[in-house]
């Protein structure tokens, strides 16, 4: 059971929170321009790497979704910040 | 009968309390602190199970977790645990003991013939053996042969087991030498210490072993240790095995207690000292696994703690120095010892044992028991023989959480590679086997300050042992699931050489040891066939738990209704006071009909009554997401498939919400109750997941200031009141006159007025195609309401009707439900709803998804309904089929109910390519057989829609 920590709440339970995508990931607008192949690299495709990750989570029980870096081999969590303009 | 109870010796007995307790149907006696291994070892019972796979006898092999042999289903005060380890466990009054896998008892055992099948029974026979005829023919009769204990189908244990989460500063894992040298420095220097052993009491192998510490008696050390402990504010639990390292510094341990049930700790250390110590390992000759047959170290354990002797006439068979204390200690209690020493350089044989070195002990004979050995081609007079083929270290708990493994020649034995995981390994399970060293090595792994604790330093040597692939006949790798030398061989030549593969297809160490006894041997065996070193053959994975732990202890209080507990209703009293039936549904539990009665039947009468005069139901798990602010309508724009911003005030409007791949997530309707305010009543299932992309969308894409989204479904009651004399019961009830107007509140209109001085909302939104009113009131009114509705309802003859009416009145009209009538490819535009797509040219959530050349395709499988001749529905889930040519699936049948007001079946189906297909034939293929159906639309009543207003 890991611990991460909600830049609103602090650390709580993995099971409060849940994976929402990778971040850094945009979505192509337009989105009616964008072809195909493209579209569903967007929706399918993510880099899944192995080490650190920089990932968007959101905590259920506030709702709030943050950035989350962890290692996904130690399961580290090197650190978690709240959405740009979130935190004031 | 070999084992006996010497008169004085053992520590941990109390004489003057004796305990019986009787082992397959014989009366045997004990003493209070013996563990069942240690009081049938003294009783002289030396047969004590069989073997997994040929039924050959087994006798007492180890003294803690590793025990392969010794297992028993336990009966006391009338519950039976299976499977329990009798090494671990303490002796009780009264406790009757049942040998496994054993018919009818142990010594007749019938199963025993399996035995002289040996030769046809190499390791893969199954594999090989029951893909003939195909294994379905084969898996239910292997299944009865199969397994070990037997479970008392009767036995309800009671799920009070406690779950206790904890905390400290060190977490020590094992309270021996080393252990306890850890957790006396990190208390001293005043951190809370968590220290956690296996056994009845703390001290380890010095309980047995013995020796000087800091030059006083070893007991000494131990109190002084757990004193410091305590007094730093930390705790020791003992009976209690560690048996999970996961992520993030949590173990989970199972404590054994007497007297009430078993506690289940989930302990988060900040830093974790593993002192698991080590496990004896056998030695290989022909028939190691006789029984009489038993670790060295175990039988000094044994005589030490509970002066229970192993035998009287005894050959012991080492390669190492650790034996000569065992061999001094058997012959002082007046065992004629042999020693049999592999080795050419020895240390001095203790006194009055008998002494051989060089020599090597090939073969053990005897019928059921040990009679005799052969040492050097002599034969040997013997009932007991002591192994120690060196010791493996416990490295489980470093290799669950992440460690790796280093082969150290020295030890003759795999280490844990420091740094490779959060745990600190030291003494026996570093492979350091010297009490001086342990103790260093724990001193400074618990952060000590000044001198370790001192004891003489021994330096003990050490032979590798190793299975021979040229003595004849049978030896024991894995004596619990009886793999022998030869079945690691032929898995060798048959290419499983991978020791993964190795372990699956011989089943070396899957018994209930985990391999503890097996895996080394398995592995130095297949290293010595592929010549290979052992650090190239690698190690099996070590996985959860370290060992097995009853399932009732991991589960605690949750099972039964405690499982997955569902969400229950606020008037689910007033509702069982109607005599209601609950089910669940979508994880709420809600009236299924109102009895008593038969399910269905109740339904039929239910849906009838709505649809004649008027059926009451609660809706109240309908979402109830608040989205409120400047931006809320921009915001629901965009997540909704549907336009909600031209929605007018006090308007109702049917949609649904996508996910980006263009799949229906959910629909509903959506009330704006002002220009900044607006309520999405999603299903009652989707109601959280909703809320989660309105989040993500309002945090990620909008400006988060100018909306709110606030889900307030728990707070209030909803009843729906639906059916032709829906009005009638609103006025007889003395409901607001203003909602019981059609020109104040046509369909698809929405009020907020008040009743008895509280508000109330209603809407006019029909889930059953009739007239209907939604009534939602907070939730400490919702009895209230329940009440004023239910005096009225007989002015109107109206009825409760319970989920399953429900389902009938919707299906009826052809509404769907999100995830029954739709699957994960499911667009709007395959339910009839392409109106949007096609217009709407503003950017929403999914929408470019709905242009994909997928989504574009002809051959989607759309919402039809379907007909058929005769009273019997049509089953639900039953595939659609073409009437000619070669049967594939074009669609199935989604929902199906026989209508009452219809007075036939209807049913709903997503069929490929369907809405082009209205008006012909398709085939229904369900078990095998193949009926027909009529395509039509899916709305089979009022498909002019006369009813809302009737």
């Amino acid at each position: 059971m890991q611990i991460f920590t909600c830049p609103f709440c602090g650390p709580r339970e993995e099971t409060e929170f849940h994976f929402a995508a990778e971040a850094g990931k945009h979505r192509p607008e337009p989105a009616e321009e964008t072809s195909d192949t493209d579209w569903a690299d967007y929706l399918y495709m993510n880099d899944a790497p192995r080490g650190p990750s920089s990932e968007v989570w959101v905590h259920m029980t506030c709702g709030e979704y943050f950035l989350m870096t962890r290692d996904t081999v130690t399961r580290e969590v090197l650190d978690t910040t709240a959405l740009p303009g979130r935190n004031e | 009968m070999s084992g006996w109870r010497h008169d004085t010796a053992g520590d941990a007995i109390d004489r003057n309390s004796p305990r019986s307790f009787s082992f397959d149907g014989k009366q045997l006696m004990g003493f209070a602190g013996d563990t069942l291994a240690s009081a049938l070892l003294a009783s002289g019972t030396q047969i004590l199970g069989r073997s997994f796979k040929y039924h050959r006898p087994r006798g007492l092999w180890g003294l803690g977790g590793e025990e392969p042999n010794a297992i028993f289903d336990v009966a006391e005060n009338g519950q039976t645990t299976p499977n329990t380890r009798a090494t671990t466990q303490t002796l009780r009054d009264g406790m009757v003991l049942r040998s496994v896998n054993t018919a009818p008892d142990v010594l007749r055992d019938r199963g025993a013939v399996l035995d002289r099948f040996n030769r046809f029974l190499p390791g893969g026979f199954y594999y090989k053996t029951f893909m003939a005829f195909g294994w379905m023919r084969w898996e239910p009769m292997i299944r009865r042969m199969a397994g070990l204990g037997r479970l008392d189908s009767g036995h309800r244990p009671p799920a009070d087991g406690p779950q206790v989460n904890a905390r400290c500063d060190l977490l020590v894992i094992g309270a021996g030498a080393a252990g306890l040298a850890a957790a006396r420095a990190a208390a001293m220097a005043g951190r809370k210490v968590w220290l956690v052993d296996e056994a009845a009491e703390p001290g380890g192998s010095l309980r047995w072993r013995g020796g000087e510490i800091d030059g006083k008696d070893w007991r000494d050390f131990v109190r002084e240790a757990c004193d410091a402990v305590q007094a730093a504010g930390g705790r020791i639990l003992t009976d209690t095995t560690l048996w999970g390292a996961f992520d993030h510094n949590l173990f989970a341990a199972w404590e054994r207690r007497v007297g009430a049930s078993d506690r289940h700790w989930r302990i988060r250390a900040s830093d974790i000292v593993l002192a698991a110590g080590a496990i004896e390992r056998p030695l290989w000759f022909t028939n190691n696994d006789l029984p009489g047959v038993m670790s060295a170290e175990a039988a000094l354990h044994y005589l030490a703690l509970y002066g229970a002797v192993a035998g009287r006439n005894i050959v012991l068979a080492t390669g190492n120095d650790a034996s000569y204390p065992v061999a001094e200690a058997l012959a002082r209690v007046g065992c004629a010892v042999t020693l049999v020493d592999a080795r050419e350089k020895t240390p001095p044989p203790p006194e009055g044992v008998k002494h051989l070195p060089s020599a090597r002990l090939t073969r053990a004979e005897g019928k059921r028991t040990v009679r005799s050995v052969i040492v050097n081609g002599q034969r040997h007079e013997a009932d007991t023989v002591l192994v120690a083929g060196g010791y493996t270290p416990s490295v489980h708990l470093h290799c669950q959480a992440g460690g790796k493994l280093d082969w150290e020649a020295g030890s003759d034995s795999l280490v844990p590679r420091p740094g490779t995981s959060k745990l600190r390994v030291v003494g026996a399970a570093n492979g350091t086997f010297g009490l001086a060293e342990a103790l260093t090595q724990g001193h400074v792994a618990g952060g000590g300050a000044g001198t370790a604790p001192q004891a003489v330093t021994e330096n003990w040597q050490l032979a590798a042992m190793r299975p021979d692939p040229a003595l004849p006949g049978r030896q024991w790798i894995d004596p619990q699931n009886d793999v022998t030398l030869k079945d690691v061989k032929l898995a060798g030549q048959e290419g499983y050489r991978s020791v993964e593969h190795l372990k699956r297809y011989t089943t070396l160490g899957m018994a209930t040891d985990q391999g503890r006894n097996a895996n080394f041997a398995g592995l130095a065996a297949m290293s010595e066939l592929t010549g290979r070193s052992i650090p190239e053959t690698g190690t099996t994975t070590y996985r959860p738990p370290f060992a097995p732990i009853p399932l009732g202890v991991i589960a605690g209080p949750r099972r039964g209704a405690l499982f997955n507990a569902p969400k229950r209703l606020t008037l689910e009293v007033e509702h069982r006071a109607k005599s209601a039936e609950f089910r669940e549904y979508g994880g709420w539990l809600r009236p299924s009909a109102y009895g008593p009665g038969d399910e269905a039947e109740l339904a039929q009468d239910e849906a009838r009554a709505a649809r004649e005069t008027v059926g009451i139901y609660d809706a109240s798990p309908l979402g109830k997401i608040e989205v409120i602010g400047p931006g809320a309508a921009d915001l629901l724009d965009y997540c909704g498939y549907v336009r909600l911003s031209t929605l007018k005030t006090g308007r109702a409007r049917y949609g649904f919400i996508l996910g980006e791949s263009g799949i229906v997530h959910d629909d509903g309707v959506v009330f704006r109750l002002a220009e900044d305010r607006f309520i999405v009543s999603a299903s009652s299932s989707h109601a959280a997941s909703v809320r989660m992309i309105l989040e993500e969308a309002r945090q990620d894409v909008f400006d988060p200031s100018r909306s709110y989204i606030h889900d307030v479904t728990a707070g209030f009651v909803t009843l729906s009141v639906t059916g032709p004399r829906a009005r009638d019961l609103l006025r007889a009830a003395e409901l607001p006159k203003d909602i019981c107007d059609d020109e104040v509140m046509p369909h698809m209109s929405v009020r907020e007025t008040a009743w008895n001085g509280h508000s109330l909302r209603a809407a006019r939104v029909s889930f059953t195609g009739d007239r209907s009113y939604e009534l939602t009131v907070p939730a400490r009114h919702g009895a209230a309401l329940h009440g004023a509705l239910d005096a009225a309802r007989d002015t109107v003859s109206g009825r409760w009707i319970g989920m399953e009416a429900v389902m009938i009145l919707r299906a009826e009209k052809g509404f769907i439900l999100v995830g029954k009538d739709t699957d994960g490819l499911t667009m709007p535009h395959d339910l009839g709803w392409g109106g949007p797509r096609d217009k709407r040219t503003d950017e929403y959530l999914g929408r470019r998804s709905l242009f994909t050349p997928e989504a574009k395709a002809n051959n989607r499988r759309q919402l039809v309904g379907l007909e058929v001749d005769g009273d019997t529905p049509l089953p639900t889930g039953a595939h659609l089929v073409p009437l000619h040519g070669a049967r594939r699936s074009l669609g199935f049948v989604t929902s199906s109910y026989f209508s009452p007001i219809l007075n036939r079946p209807v049913a709903l189906a997503l069929l490929e390519n369907g809405r082009a297909k209205v008006g012909a034939e398709v085939g229904t293929f369900h078990m095998g057989d193949t009926c027909r159906a009529r395509v039509c639309e899916s709305c089979a009543l009022d498909p002019k829609w006369e009813r809302l207003n009737a």
